[in-house]
């Protein structure tokens, strides 16, 4: 088991075309440092030395990492975790 | 009820229970009937708001030209007050909405320019920041900036609901301008010691998040993650089966969003049974279901309708 990840269109450049990514880690930082090793780059376009880049978001189990624990939030085998762009609704 | 004229029945919407889908006598949940407003949407609120704020403000005078950029309801609320006040409307609309919004928007008068389905309302937020920019004679009424869209739901759907449920533990509403969150969510905050305000915000097909670059991100201005407990993010196939429940077990006709609110509100009120808690929890229903009939979201399986909801705006 592992953690999977979803990556948005705009970032798949980074994953060789792959819409969903595995990962692991105890913590959101830690997933994206390890899957930093693999597809070089991608920790940089979603955080930076602020935190979570302004227009990334991330879900947990599709719930907006922000209000969970930002890049500390802890994460398990199992979990989901999901990555967009920010865009409007209304 | 009797009101002097359509506007003024604005607001005052019914909150219902729902028996069957509440898990117990101890956690419950509330429809919020915003599709009984006058145009069949909660928009009508900031709408009506909005228009009202630039009249005193003197930007708005009959004859003059609204432009604003919106996936629907905003624009419909927007072209009916518009052509009983004697405005011109011009809607910047994504082309991936449905043919409903586009029929309602032109029956009320409004004229329609098409921004491109890739990026959705992102596109549409940039061409109406450009057609402005090129039509200085023209109000843009901007409902992800304007203060008078959260200061609707601050002043009326806030007080309705206290008034309605004193008891009320949770607010959950569809997440799009932030408008009904950040107002109502305020309103609550200030009165009930430790409500819980959270966000449902539509995770859409890929289309829709097909910006060329990161940073081209958008967050309205309105928004404060401040007044937010937290926010999910619900897919196409959650709404569209939480809005066939609601239809199947409440009767309740229902938009797509609605689904999604219905669907984190369903999530909190697991956490509250879980943890044994009570809970009174309040979720709005944007609209009814009528918008959505020809996006094929009531007819078939959870996996046709899913499908033809791909790519479309259905929030």
């Amino acid at each position: 088991m592992a953690i999977e990840v979803r990556i948005p269109t705009i970032l798949r450049n980074l994953t060789g075309g792959d819409k969903a990514v595995e990962g692991k880690g105890g913590t959101l930082a830690e997933l994206f440092t390890d899957l930093d090793a693999r597809h070089p780059g991608l920790r940089a376009r979603l955080v930076d030395d602020k935190g979570l880049r302004k227009f990334v978001n991330v879900y947990l189990n599709d719930e907006d990492v922000r209000f969970l624990g930002g890049l500390d939030t802890p994460v398990a085998d199992g979990d989901n975790v999901t990555i967009l762009p920010a865009v409007a609704g209304g | 009820m009797r009101f002097d004229s359509l506007l003024d029945s604005l607001g005052r919407t019914p909150l219902v229970g729902l028996p069957r889908l509440s898990p117990s006598d101890d956690v419950r949940l509330w429809a919020k009937l915003e599709d009984r407003n006058p145009t069949g949407s909660v928009k009508d609120r900031p709408a009506l708001y909005m228009i009202q704020k630039a009249e005193k403000e003197g930007l708005l005078r009959p004859g003059r030209t609204i432009l604003e950029p919106t996936s629907g309801n905003t624009g419909i609320s927007l072209a009916m007050a518009a052509k009983l006040r004697g405005y011109r409307m011009v809607c910047v609309m994504p082309e991936n909405t449905s043919a409903e919004r586009r029929q309602l928007l032109r029956m009320w008068g409004a004229e329609i320019i098409s921004s491109p389905a890739a990026g959705g309302s992102n596109e549409a937020v940039r061409v109406a920041k450009r057609l402005a920019a090129e039509h200085p004679d023209w109000v843009m009424l901007y409902q992800y900036g304007n203060e008078a869209n959260a200061l609707a739901h601050y002043e009326t759907t806030g007080p309705e609901l206290l008034e309605d449920l004193p008891t009320i533990t949770h607010f959950v509403a569809g997440l799009g301008t932030t408008g009904t969150l950040m107002g109502t969510g305020r309103y609550l905050r200030e009165h009930v010691p430790g409500i819980r305000i959270v966000a449902a915000e539509p995770r859409y097909g890929e289309l829709v998040y097909g910006l060329r670059n990161i940073d081209e991100g958008f967050i309205p201005e309105l928004y404060d993650d401040s007044v937010l407990t937290t926010r999910f993010s619900v897919g196409s196939r959650d709404a569209l089966r939480r809005t066939r429940e609601l239809l199947e077990e409440e009767g309740i006709f229902a938009g797509v969003s609605t689904g999604g609110a219905l669907h984190a509100a369903l999530g909190m009120a697991a956490k509250a049974v879980k943890a044994g808690e009570r809970a009174d929890i309040a979720f709005v229903v944007a609209d009814g279901g009528w918008k959505y009939l020809s996006t094929g979201a009531y007819g078939g399986t959870l996996e046709e309708a899913e499908a033809a909801l791909e790519g479309q705006l259905w929030a």
